[in-house]
Formats: structure tokens, C-alpha cells, sequence
């Protein structure tokens, strides 16, 4: 691999998607997609296809699964067959398994989960088409859904990437760069309340690299939480009109 | 004390609304003297209170309330309601039968079988328990004819109107009975069924143009086009 590096960045400094290292992808969000779910999200960041559903909250099944003192967060995240290159086995493998956990903890902290005890909340984030940096996008459009369904939280949560590629520090990884990059460091951040709920890091950093990847990835968190907002009022445009 | 929403603005969860000396009222949190918001709504101050009425919400049972619910299981001893929360809630047998149950002889679902509507009060409820319903009162019971629809249930106030303007508006017009569920189920009871049908589109119409001005006026203006739509078929 080491022969390949200095060629994911080119003599302009730009990357293979022609992009400056700290530009995000162009992203295209919707909410309250479907009507079968309580709650849905759509987001596409590159090329990343991303859908999420939520159900609840409502009774827990299997019981004895409830808490009797807060709601419980179930969480699958899912690839589709058809979302890479090689077809996909749809059982859920190691890494979705684990990415499940990683996005059920990134949004446990934004919900008043004390609220509704003996309750449970799921999340469905189905990935249509896959290109790096899946799991940040499945938070935000995930945050976003849960919001659509009205459920209380104290923040959105927007996610975002960056890393290291050749010897720059560059932000949103796309897939290429993710795999054939030095490091990857995600970040999900709820934006008001200025505290990181995922950080994650994979490969190698110095600390004054790894300082400058999270400030850049919590940067684009916020420009993600823009765009997020924005999604969520567009649903409603009609409503500015107001009655008195 | 600065507010950094006017009055009526749209928010969104974390969006923060106000700082300083208020109080959080309805889908707002306090945190280190701010108010925030928690769900996406509509900012409305009442005196030092802080509230945002949301646009999306589910219900939340409440001593009292008025539900429509659809039965989903018989017990050994009741039923259990599906009344459109988090929560399923309860409804005894000798709530129903007036008379004390006799588990031998009573076949309780000759009296309330699986997916049957029941229109009931809530009698107690606390997040520990699963709420419980009662028939016991005029107008409560088994549903036993007339159309039913579902809308969010922070959008009922509005079918209702200030002071009941809209519902009775929609009552006279159609000639319809219509019982409005607290949970967002409403059963609309009339003489046929393009009457039923006739306030059943209206509603929709509330639910959907909910926050919009003069909706009485325009509301009471599509009934009567329909009606005389109607008329002239005949």
C-alpha cells in the first residue's frame, strides 16, 4: 500500500473527488419519508445511500427485556446486498453488529430516556449504497428520525469524519480514502450542548494530527447539523404561515 | 434575559429558546439556567413559562382523558386496550359488567372480542403502571357503528377550535355525531355515509392546515361546496 500513497492527493491539493481537504461531500437530507414508520430519515452524502426508520416508543417485547426505570434503544444497522461492490451477505456480520452498539450509544445520550420507562424505541438504518464514512452518516439521518417521530431529546446528533490521507489531514473520508488512508477518526457531536457522544479512531496519528482531526470532523459536524436543522423545518414550510 | 425565538417561530430539538429567569413548560428542558427545546414545535411564552407546541408527538395518557382504543387481548380477567401510546391499558371485567365476574360463567369475549372499539376513561395511571380504563359513565362502551380516523394527537386542540368553534361548526354542518379520542382516534358518527364522509375529509383538511389563518371560515366553506356538489348530483 505504502506505494500508492501521495496519489489520493493530487499536486493542487485537491482530492480524488476533486475536493479541498476540508470539504465536505454534497449531502442531500429528507425527513418523514415513509408513512409506515413512526419516524424516517433519508440522507445521501456522496455516494452514500442512507434510510432510517424508527418505531416506538411502545411496549417492549420480549418483557423481560423492559427497564423499569428508563425506555430502552435498540439499534440495527443493516447493509443492503446491492450496497457494495460485491454482493452483501444480508446476515448481519461482526462489523454491523458492532456498528449497531457504536450508533445506539452515539444517540442514547441525546434522548430523555427517563421519560417513558418500560419502553423501547427501535432504530432501522438500512444502507442502500455504501462509500465510506457510513456509520456517521447513519447517526445524523437516525437523529433525525428520531426527532421526526417526536420523541424528547435534548440535542440532535450530527456525525462527521476525518483523517489522515498521504500527509494531509482531510475531512469526510469517502470509501478509497478510508481504506487506502492513514487513519479515520469519526466523530458524532450534539452540536448545543457541545459534547461528543462517538470517538472513534482507526490506524495512526500523532497527537497534534489526531487534535486537528477531531476540531475539523466537529467542524463539519456543524455544518452537518445546518443542513440536519434544515431538513427537519422543510417538513413543516407550511407551517410558517401562522394562525393567531 | 435574552429569548432568541420569537413568539410562534419553529424550533427544533436542542434549539435554544431562552435564557435566564424562565420556566420550562411543555417540550422544553432547563439546563444551567437556559431553556431548550425537545421537540420540533412552535415557540409560544406564557409569562416567564417557556413552552413549544409540538408539531410531532404521540400521546401520553392522562387521568381523565377521553380515548377511543381497539382491543388486542383478552385476560383472565379483562382486556387489554391498544389506546395508541406508549403504553397498553387496561380495562377490567367487572369495570364492564356491572356486576361482580364470575370467571366460570362469564365469556368475556362475548361482551369484548380482540378488535372490537371501545371508547373509555382513563381512571389511574403513573409511569410504574399501565393505565386503566373505565365504561362506567354516559357515552362510554363498545363502539358499534360509525367511521374511525386517526390524526396526531397535538393536533386535536385545533379540531376542537377555540372554545369548541370548529368542532361544533363541523357537527352542525354535517348533521354528524363526531367523539373526539384525546389519543388522535376519532369516531364520527352520521345519518349516511357521505355525511360521515364529509366531516372525515374536513378533518383531514384541520390536520393537515392546522396552523394556518382563518381555517374555521374556509373549513365551513368546503362543507358547503361539497354539500351543494352533492346536491346537485341528486
Amino acid at each position: 500500500m505504502s506505494q500508492k500513497n501521495n496519489k489520493l492527493i493530487d499536486k493542487k491539493g485537491l482530492r480524488l473527488d476533486g475536493r479541498k481537504p476540508d470539504e465536505l461531500r454534497p449531502i442531500k437530507i429528507e425527513v418523514g419519508i415513509l408513512s409506515n414508520a413512526d419516524g424516517s430519515a433519508y440522507i445521501e452524502q456522496g455516494k452514500n445511500k442512507i434510510l432510517a426508520a424508527i418505531y416506538g416508543p411502545k411496549e417492549v417485547h420480549p418483557k423481560h427485556l423492559a427497564l423499569p426505570d428508563r425506555m430502552i434503544l435498540r439499534c440495527r444497522y443493516h447493509m443492503a446486498p446491492f450496497s457494495v461492490q460485491e454482493r452483501k451477505s444480508p446476515a448481519p456480520s461482526r462489523r454491523e453488529i458492532e456498528l449497531s452498539k457504536v450508533i445506539r450509544e452515539a444517540l442514547e445520550p441525546a434522548i430523555f430516556l427517563e421519560y417513558y420507562p418500560r419502553t423501547s424505541i427501535d432504530v432501522f438504518v438500512e444502507v442502500l449504497q455504501a462509500d465510506g464514512g457510513t456509520r456517521c452518516a447513519s447517526i445524523t439521518a437516525a437523529a433525525l428520525a428520531l426527532a421526526d417521530a417526536g420523541i424528547p431529546m435534548k440535542d440532535l446528533v450530527a456525525a462527521c469524519a476525518a483523517g489522515k490521507v498521504d500527509d494531509t489531514i482531510v475531512l469526510d473520508l469517502m470509501d478509497t480514502e478510508d481504506k487506502i488512508g492513514k487513519a479515520d477518526v469519526p466523530v458524532a457531536l450534539m452540536p448545543n450542548l457541545n459534547a461528543i457522544t462517538l470517538l472513534q479512531m482507526d490506524g495512526i496519528l500523532s497527537l497534534e494530527e489526531f487534535e486537528k482531526a477531531v476540531n475539523l470532523a466537529l467542524e463539519g459536524c456543524r455544518k452537518i447539523y445546518a443542513m440536519q436543522k434544515e431538513a427537519l423545518k422543510a417538513k413543516y414550510v407550511n407551517v410558517k404561515e401562522v394562525e393567531e | 434575559m435574552p429569548t432568541y425565538f420569537e413568539r410562534r417561530q419553529i424550533v427544533t430539538p436542542g434549539d435554544l429558546i431562552a435564557e435566564g429567569d424562565y420556566v420550562a413548560g411543555e417540550n422544553t428542558y432547563k439546563e444551567n439556567n437556559k431553556i431548550y427545546a425537545s421537540r420540533i414545535g412552535l415557540v409560544e411564552y406564557e409569562n416567564k413559562k417557556v413552552n413549544v407546541v409540538a408539531l410531532r408527538a404521540f400521546y401520553i395518557p392522562r387521568v381523565g382523558d377521553t380515548v377511543i382504543g381497539t382491543v388486542v387481548e383478552i385476560g383472565f380477567n379483562g382486556w387489554m386496550v391498544d389506546i395508541s401510546a406508549p403504553y397498553q391499558a387496561i380495562l377490567r371485567a367487572s369495570n364492564v359488567l356491572s356486576r361482580p365476574f364470575r370467571p366460570q360463567k362469564d365469556d368475556l369475549s362475548q361482551v369484548l372480542d380482540v378488535g372490537d372499539l371501545v371508547v373509555a376513561k382513563i381512571v389511574s395511571y403513573d409511569r410504574t403502571r399501565n393505565p386503566q380504563l373505565s365504561v362506567g359513565e354516559p357515552g362510554l362502551g363498545k363502539v358499534t357503528r360509525g367511521q374511525i380516523m386517526k390524526i396526531t394527537p397535538t393536533k386535536i386542540p385545533r379540531v376542537i377550535g377555540r372554545k369548541g368553534s370548529m368542532i361544533s361548526m363541523i357537527k352542525q354542518e354535517t348533521g354528524c355525531h363526531i367523539l373526539l379520542g384525546l389519543n388522535g382516534v376519532i369516531l364520527i358518527t352520521g345519518k349516511s355515509l357521505e355525511d360521515e364522509r364529509l366531516a372525515m375529509m374536513a378533518i383531514r383538511k384541520i390536520e393537515e392546515e392546522s396552523h394556518t389563518r382563518g381555517l374555521t371560515d374556509r373549513i365551513t366553506q368546503m362543507i358547503r361546496e361539497e354539500k351543494g356538489k352533492k346536491g346537485g348530483e341528486k
